[in-house]
């Protein structure tokens, strides 16, 4: 049952342009209307074409509400749906009253007047739209509230049900998040904390030189390194490292459903994916705040032995009374607290990504910046509560 | 894998006719086209010819590489050696302005539609012509409700985003943003997969219509006998590496090779077969 296979094509025609769309007023003797006479490819390849579409829309705005005129379509090579709409647009949305047509482009036009009815469904737009914004801005800022306080909750169940039973616990993505978000990155913690450390300590080197405190760079150094820098450069890094990872992998999970497979399973988001990484990030994040401070006085023992002369040996002998142990796990302990805000802020937006491709980019986004906020605040939270404490 | 090998080793192709009209020179042509993937070979000396105004399938099992076909015409993936020739210019070796040329006379309906999760199906129909940079506003307004119509949707499914639209609404806005720029070769990745049998014959007679009235000539890949029965003109079998066979449903189907055996007159392919027989005798019988 062969269908019908009658139809011309005109690729070679509408590829090379030889026969451009041109619109021509002609003059008829006197008493008669002017005749506008249509001829060329009126094609969109045609009419897409450089500055051919230019002029085509001048002459038409031109000839608009013009009522006199004869249209004449007889010598059109060929016409297709944007070009017909185009001339119908001109002629103020119906036929002029006189029109000379082939009997193909009759039914062109037959389709367009019929679907020139159609009117697009206005959006509406109210007066007091930014009210609404506020409005629809608290509620939500509410709603991710209650969400982060669920998820919360969830993880705590969560841990609760794995110290219970551990031996069936998922081990193996504790193992894989540790690898993932901690390993992979030892490098990027070291470089940044050797260069910060390498510029902490030339600063302060600067000013102390001044009035020959040479010796006080290292308690300077290590108290800031490993009482506060460390900790917060290793957050901010894994915040943007690890944290969009899994904003995104959540993210990507939802759009091609995986995340609807796991339930139906009866596999639980919250115990196999999110308290995992909750967990890992707990024990890798004071592992790399151990590495970057140790980078980081790495780089700033190295700097001091280039500009204050101080040897190595000093500024290692000097150290522990230079800085009280308890600093040292106040550092653990912000990076133990930072890294499971880190994991649950992102697990928070990846799971509230709609599988759309904008969603999925705002939300990397959100959860980055919520989670670097969420650990600086974290830590004047810290720098308060400890406020009498590690210092002599 | 061996390039050189000669091309006697090869089974031979068990049919090759070509449309009964005159129809001109072929729009898609393909030569001695192989394809491999690592040392997995996909196509073996594939040879195919597509012409103006028809309804060409093309079927397989599964793996045999017809969907790689089908990207291959778009230009999207590069054959391993041989040539694939789209209205009278080689897809791999042309130019990206020559390309992007092609491109703007071809349109391609994806599997899952690929619409533009970001816009509104509106603007996912009307990006074609606003890329153009030369159209006025009101004409892509209009000619975007123009392209819903003709697809079925009515302009209160304009301003929905892709993810509120149903399976066969998803493939009925691709189709119109596929059918934008008024192409003369329409791509179709399996069009009915995803869809129910109501659907699906709904979206055939909808491909039917829009073929006789656009003057389209269709390259489509489907699982679907339905559909293929339905549909297409000719048909070509992908099999063994290479297109074992090509012409019209009912030659192809007395073909005699295993695939087509299985594939066509198994219990699926005969009921399909008796539904069609059906329809068109209830056809004659109202004429």
């Amino acid at each position: 049952m062969p269908v019908a296979a009658t139809a011309n094509l005109f690729y070679t025609a509408a590829m090379r342009i030889e026969n451009a769309p041109t619109l021509t007023v002609e003059h008829a003797s006197a008493g008669t209307d002017q005749t506008v006479a249509v001829r060329g490819v009126w094609q969109v390849h045609a009419l897409s074409q450089r500055g051919v579409a230019k002029g085509i829309n001048k002459t038409l705005a031109a000839l608009r509400g013009k009522q006199a005129l004869a249209w004449d379509l007889s010598d059109i090579a060929s016409l297709d749906h944007i070009g017909a709409q185009m001339l119908w647009n001109a002629w103020g949305k119906r036929r002029p009253a006189q029109l000379k047509l082939d009997p193909r482009q009759e039914e062109l036009f037959t389709r367009i007047e019929k679907a020139s009815h159609i009117e697009l469904p206005r959006t509406r737009s109210s007066a007091l739209q930014w009210i609404i914004l506020l409005g629809a801005g608290v509620l939500s800022f509410f709603e991710n509230l209650r969400g982060a306080i669920t998820l919360v909750g969830q993880v705590i169940q969560d841990i609760g049900r794995f110290i219970r039973h551990p031996l069936g616990g998922p081990w193996r993505e504790i193992s894989a998040n540790i690898y993932h978000s901690g390993f992979q990155a030892l490098g990027i913690t070291a470089l940044v904390g050797f260069l910060i450390g390498i510029v902490l300590s030339y600063l302060s080197a600067q000013q102390l030189r001044t009035f020959g405190g040479d010796i006080y760079l290292v308690n300077i150094l290590g108290m800031a390194v490993i009482r506060e820098l460390g900790p917060l450069l290793a957050a901010i890094l894994v915040a943007g490292r690890s944290g969009s990872s899994i904003t995104a992998q959540l993210g990507v999970m939802r759009v091609t459903e995986e995340l609807d497979a796991m339930l139906v399973m009866g596999i639980s988001h919250g115990y196999r994916l999110i308290m995992p990484k909750v967990l890992a990030l707990a024990l890798a994040m004071p592992l790399l705040v151990v590495w970057t401070d140790a980078m980081a006085l790495l780089g700033g023992m190295l700097a001091a032995k280039v500009e204050l002369d101080l040897s190595l040996r000093y500024f290692i002998q000097k150290l522990p009374s230079a800085v009280p142990i308890v600093n040292y796990w106040i550092g653990l302990g912000k990076g133990i607290v930072f890294g499971m805000l880190i994991a649950l802020v992102s697990c928070h937006f990846g799971l509230r990504i709609k599988p759309n491709t904008e969603s999925l980019g705002r939300g990397t986004t959100t959860s980055v910046v919520t989670a670097i906020t969420v650990v600086i605040m974290a830590n004047a939270v810290f720098a308060i509560v400890f406020s009498g404490v590690g210092f002599f | 894998m061996d390039t050189t090998k000669p091309q006697s080793q090869r089974p031979a192709q068990r049919l090759n006719r070509k449309p009964e009209e005159d129809v001109g020179p072929p729009v898609v042509q393909i030569r001695n086209l192989w394809t491999r993937f690592g040392r997995t070979v996909v196509h073996q000396d594939l040879n195919l010819d597509i012409y103006g105004g028809e309804i060409l399938s093309i079927v397989g099992g599964s793996g045999t590489g017809k969907t790689v076909l089908l990207r291959q015409m778009l230009g999207l993936e590069r054959p391993s050696s041989g040539t694939v020739t789209v209205f009278g210019e080689d897809v791999s070796r042309a130019d990206p302005q020559q390309l992007q040329r092609m491109r703007n006379h071809w349109g391609m309906l994806f599997q899952q539609g690929a619409l533009y999760s970001a816009l509104t199906v509106f603007e996912n129909i009307a990006l074609p012509l606003r890329e153009l940079k030369v159209l006025p506003d009101d004409v892509i307004r209009d000619a975007v409700l123009l392209k819903m119509d003709m697809v079925g949707l009515g302009p209160g499914d304009a301003n929905k985003m892709p993810s509120d639209l149903s399976g066969g609404m998803v493939k009925r806005a691709a189709l119109a943003r596929a059918l934008a720029l008024e192409p003369q070769l329409l791509f179709l990745d399996e069009p009915t997969a995803g869809l129910d049998p109501d659907l699906s014959d709904t979206f055939v007679e909808l491909i039917q219509t829009l073929h006789s009235e656009l003057h389209l000539t269709v390259v489509m890949v489907t699982h679907d006998l339905d559909t293929l029965f339905a549909l297409s003109s000719r048909i070509a079998v992908l099999a063994e590496k290479h297109v074992i066979a090509v012409g019209p449903s009912c030659d192809v189907l007395r073909v005699k090779h295993p695939f087509i055996n299985d594939f066509f007159l198994g219990p699926r392919g005969q009921r399909a077969l008796e539904v069609l027989e059906e329809r068109y005798a209830r056809k004659e019988a109202e004429d």
